[in-house]
């Protein structure tokens, strides 16, 4: 890696007074991305603004009818805990296939969602549940915060500070993992809840994204059966020497009947 | 002491000895190792699968901070370095040596493949010459590449090297074609199959790293490397790229964490850090990171075959007339020319009587990392080809698939059996293994397993193969007939200490075997040593008289036996030594574990009395015998081994995702005599996560423009806890009748036949959809396309 600036400030404020002043300082959480792309020098910033020490990103509650997990939370802590697994257990079994333990023990939700890997997890629970992203500074609904593949709705500085899970009647996930990076080929996570029937499906596209035909025929009629037989098109999804859009358009289809399954 | 327990020698499962400092991280890898003033290489590579060197500006890295220098490959060239050399001379069908292109240690006028490399920075820290090394501007005209065989042999291709007119290295062939062409003329059938071998990065955990340092006392140099055989390297590197002699050049291979055949080859990196240390006056280290071993590990396997079995309406096999493409990559990496030729087409006979067998080999360079020599290398590639055709054939005769394996076995009667490829296989049971292993998998039970799956929503296949292979390489004279240019015995000293503790020095070479346990046990078991008192030493030319390294499953079968000979001198000697001291006939004493006694007397000395004789020699028959205890062997094979077994896969796959999952796996192999069960077990084991993983799960890919995808962990799928099943190992024993342990070797029997068997179980799994072949890798993806594209077919039936 190259040389960079090291910051650990112990507020939000603090925080984003640090990113604002550098616009090519970057802020890490549990650096699962940041890290290796600075190991193999394909990023450069000047600074690191590390975020682990700021206690208001911390935690995991119930809020009324809604599950608030602060950005800073590990994935197994959110694979453990009582309040998940209570109000959203598909959101703690989520958590709990990322990566290995090392990982589960290191990645944080909230890089993982301001990261938008087309192929991580997070993202489908956010958008599948409808979920809240609150910031520093505003409050962005899942629908207008993924806005592509590595780019969300935050503006530069802008810090993910917690999220907002609505707590569903139903919910599930499925994914196929690429069998070299395991990092999800297609995934599909599915609710039904204050926010309707959601359908939505990380892996396969640039970004995650919502299967409205599926969601409609889960509306009506929830279960597998219901979505068996939708066809996703293969324009505009990925394709690697892993898997080709078709494939991808194909499991997008298992993916989700799997995802019903699962939510019951 | 010298006490023995009876459960350390042959047969016993002694735990291993180097695990505690391997396990605990206490073992000393070279990338461990820090010398006095240490400096750092970084190696810039080549960004372009094909492209000249128009020039190379280092000025600007040459002014970085704490860079000592930068040189280039004209630098080294200018300096007398001479290019890396082949190991194996193959000659073409007319006779003529096959097309052997300069291989220059850094490139000079040309980049051949993306991690070709182009300059080295000479700095006081890796970070330092890494960001110099950026600094480093080479003017490129990128070139047009020929990324895969077809590309290379297309009509107007690239050219990589202005002496292989085609990019072909040589046209071969073994075996009489008019006597197989006309078997296939009067054969009952033909089963025709085209098969690719995937190409496989080996991956070894422990990147390569080698230290180069100059002694300015001396003028001496020393080299740390991560090599299956220091020796060799010695050698190679000594004569013919830094022209320093022996005397001079010491190369040391310590803890090294995995090779399977890629730390065999004499690599650039060497020569780089030993020369740029003698330039720089100081100790200077390279440690590749895993991109970088990605792109620089000579590559394995990589064939396009083309083959057919000719039957008779018995389903004997009249013939096998084989036609290969073989990838050698950019250039020819140590051992390449003889893999795909003496370690692949000499294996076509299989367990089988074929009478006939016609193979050609066209070896094929292309702007790829060179292939060499990987787990198994040539011998998996004979294997997968043969255990397939047999397949295909039993479908396509209607005869049952081990009905048709047993009728074309050779009987244990046969042995020796002379195959038509130049083989002379000593012994082994084909019948047995076969029996044991369909025994062990439940081979008659598996009817209701596939049905209980398919009520599951499963599709379950099983698949068998019976392999052999050829190890223990190799005798020396046969091997020199065939082109290799140097002798491949094995070296052994048996050092006892005064006080009777044994030092082995071997030129077999431990990079997680365990021949620190094996080859203690045969201490153990012949000289009545305790395990704990044999230091084994390997892996440094400062030590061990000479050697050849551990790879091709030799190091038991040729480094043991060294050992065992070793042992017959220090025998010979100490019962000389005992005759004196108890006042007897030579001729009168025995030795078995431990003790002298004279026959028919309760006369004995122990061998630390006769050690202890032999170095304080007050009483010794000292006018005609020399004091000490120590005895040097070579050993030199009379033929191959021939490991060989059944391996039983059973598979389930998720038609809905085409994912495949090994389920079940038994191997019962004949390795010979086995000394260690527990570190057999282990070596099968391993060798069929490998197996299953090239079946299975990795592939290394090109792009059509000869940039490499599959250029790390995120994209080249290494098998993994989770992808593999339980392995039933066994093991059925016929003795090795040339050597004097009895071994085959077992280090590759896993690699070799496990492959088809998992494929075998894959096409059976998918028998409904009528399907004949599935490539390697049974990716998740082709497996879905064959059943979406058989779908339609079966809907309509």
């Amino acid at each position: 890696m190259y040389e960079f600036a090291y910051h650990k400030p112990s507020s939000v404020a603090d925080a984003v007074k640090l990113l604002s002043a550098d616009p090519e300082a970057r802020p890490v959480a549990g650096g699962h991305t940041l890290l290796p792309a600075l190991k193999h020098r394909l990023a450069r910033p000047t600074a690191l603004v590390d975020l682990s020490g700021i206690a208001e990103l911390r935690g995991i509650r119930r809020e009324g009818d809604k599950v608030v997990v602060g950005a800073l939370a590990r994935h197994a802590e959110v694979a453990s805990s009582d309040v998940v697994k209570g109000a959203i257990p598909a959101l703690a079994r989520l958590a709990g296939t990322i990566g290995d333990v090392q990982v589960r023990n290191r990645g944080t939700i909230g890089g993982s969602v301001a990261n938008n890997d087309p192929a991580a997890d997070y993202p489908a629970a956010v958008l599948g549940l409808g979920a809240t992203v609150v910031t520093d500074r505003r409050r962005i609904a899942a629908d207008d915060f993924f806005t592509g593949m590595f780019t969300t709705a935050l503006e530069p500085g802008e810090i993910l500070v917690a999220i907002e899970f609505p707590v569903p009647e139903k919910a599930g996930y499925a994914k196929m993992k690429n069998p070299a990076s395991r990092y999800v080929m297609t995934g599909a996570f599915v609710s039904r809840g204050p926010q309707g029937v959601r359908v939505a499906i990380n892996g396969a596209g640039p970004c995650v994204f919502r299967q409205a035909e599926m969601e409609k025929a889960l509306a009506a009629n929830w279960s597998p059966d219901a979505v068996a037989n939708i066809r996703q098109s293969p324009d505009g999804l990925n394709s690697d020497i892993h898997g080709s859009a078709e494939y991808r358009a194909h499991l997008v289809t298992v993916m989700a009947k799997r995802a019903v399954a699962d939510a019951g | 002491m010298n006490v023995v327990t009876p459960f350390e020698g042959i047969g016993a499962s002694v735990r291993r000895k180097e695990d505690l400092r391997f396990l605990s991280g206490r073992g000393q890898y070279t990338d461990d190792l820090n010398r006095q003033g240490q400096t750092w290489a970084h190696i810039l590579r080549s960004p372009h699968p094909h492209a000249r060197i128009r020039g190379i500006d280092t000025r600007a890295a040459s002014a970085m901070p704490g860079v000592l220098a930068v040189f280039t490959g004209k630098d080294m060239a200018e300096a007398g370095v001479g290019g890396l050399p082949c190991g194996w001379l193959i000659h073409n069908k007319d006779g003529s040596p096959m097309a052997e292109p300069p291989h220059p240690v850094l490139a000079v006028d040309k980049v051949r493949h993306v991690g070709d490399p182009v300059a080295v920075v000479v700095a006081e820290t890796r970070a330092q010459a890494r960001d110099a090394a950026e600094a480093i501007a080479v003017d490129y005209e990128v070139l047009p590449a020929a990324a895969t065989m077809a590309q290379a042999l297309a009509p107007g291709a690239p050219q990589l090297h202005e002496g292989a007119p085609g990019n072909l290295c040589y046209d071969w062939h073994i075996g009489d074609k008019a006597v197989v062409d006309a078997a296939f003329a009067r054969a009952h059938k033909v089963a025709t199959l085209e098969l690719v071998n995937n190409r496989l990065v080996p991956n070894a955990m422990e990147p390569r790293a080698a230290i180069g340092e100059y002694d300015r006392g001396t003028g001496d140099y020393t080299l740390w490397t991560t090599s299956q055989n220091p020796h060799v390297i010695r050698l190679l590197m000594g004569a013919n790229v830094l022209h320093i002699p022996e005397s001079r050049l010491r190369v040391i291979a310590p803890d090294v964490g995995g090779g399977f055949g890629s730390k065999i080859y004499h690599y650039a990196e060497e020569a780089i850090v030993t020369w740029a240390s003698g330039r720089v006056e100081r100790p200077v280290k390279w440690t590749a990171d895993r991109v970088e071993s990605f792109m620089s590990d000579a590559h394995g396997r990589d064939h396009v075959t083309k083959a057919e079995l000719a039957l008779d309406q018995d389903g004997k096999i009249l013939a096998l007339r084989v036609s290969t493409l073989a990838n050698m990559g950019a250039y020819l990496s140590t051992f390449a020319p003889c893999i795909p030729t003496y370690l692949y087409a000499t294996l076509l006979a299989g367990v089988y009587t074929t009478p006939a067998i016609y193979c050609e080999v066209k070896a094929v360079f292309t702007n790829t990392v060179p292939v060499d020599a990987y787990r198994g290398a040539g011998r998996p590639e004979a294997t997968y080809l043969l255990e397939r055709l047999m397949d295909v054939a039993a479908a396509e005769t209607g005869i049952d698939r081990i009905e048709l394996r047993r009728r074309n076995f050779i009987r244990p009667d046969q042995f020796p059996y002379q195959t038509p490829v130049a083989l002379q296989y000593d012994s082994g049971n084909y019948h047995a293994t076969l029996d044991q292993a369909l025994q062990a998998a439940d081979w008659a039970g598996f009817e209701a397993r596939r049905a209980e799956a398919k009520r599951r929503g499963r599709l379950r296949g099983i698949g068998v193969s019976t392999y052999i292979e050829a190890c223990g390489i190799a005798p020396s004279a046969v091997v020199g007939s065939l082109g290799a240019r140097a002798g491949l015995y094995e070296v052994g000293t048996i050092r006892v200490h005064p006080t009777g503790s044994v030092t082995v020095l071997t030129g077999a070479h431990s990079h997680g075997q365990g021949h620190e346990t094996t080859f203690a046990q045969l201490v153990a078991d012949k000289l009545g040593v305790p395990v704990a008192q044999v230091e084994v030493v390997h892996g440094d030319t400062g030590k061990v008289p000479f050697g050849m390294g551990t790879y091709g499953s030799r190091s038991l079968a040729v480094g043991g036996s060294a050992m065992m000979k070793a042992m017959d001198k220090i025998i010979a000697k100490g019962k000389r030594i005992a005759a004196h001291l108890m006042e007897a006939s030579v001729e009168d004493i025995e030795f078995e574990r431990g003790e002298f006694r004279v026959a028919g007397t309760d006369k004995k000395k122990t061998l630390t009395e006769i050690s202890v004789a032999a170095y304080v020699p007050h009483n010794y028959p000292i006018e005609e015998l020399e004091p000490g205890l120590e005895e040097t062997a070579f050993y030199d094979p009379k033929n191959f081994t021939f490991p060989a077994g059944c391996h039983v896969a059973e598979v389930e796959i998720d038609p809905e995702t085409g994912r495949t999952q090994v389920v079940n796996f038994t191997a019962v192999d004949d390795v010979g005599r086995v000394i260690n069960p527990m570190i057999v077990e282990g070596q099968v084991q391993g060798g069929v996560a490998q197996g299953i993983g090239q079946a299975l799960l990795e592939r290394c890919v090109y792009d059509e423009n000869g940039q490499l995808l599959s250029g790390s962990m995120m994209d080249y799928t290494m098998p993994r806890a989770d992808d593999l099943p339980p392995v039933g190992v066994a093991t059925h024993t016929t003795l090795c009748t040339h050597n004097p342990l009895g071994v085959k070797g077992c280090g590759e029997v896993g690699a070799i036949g496990s492959p088809p068997a998992v494929i075998n179980a894959v096409v059976d799994a998918l028998k409904e959809y009528g399907v004949r072949h599935v490539e390697m890798p049974a990716t998740p993806e082709r497996i879905w396309q064959i059943i979406n594209a058989n779908r339609p077919r079966m809907a309509a039936e």
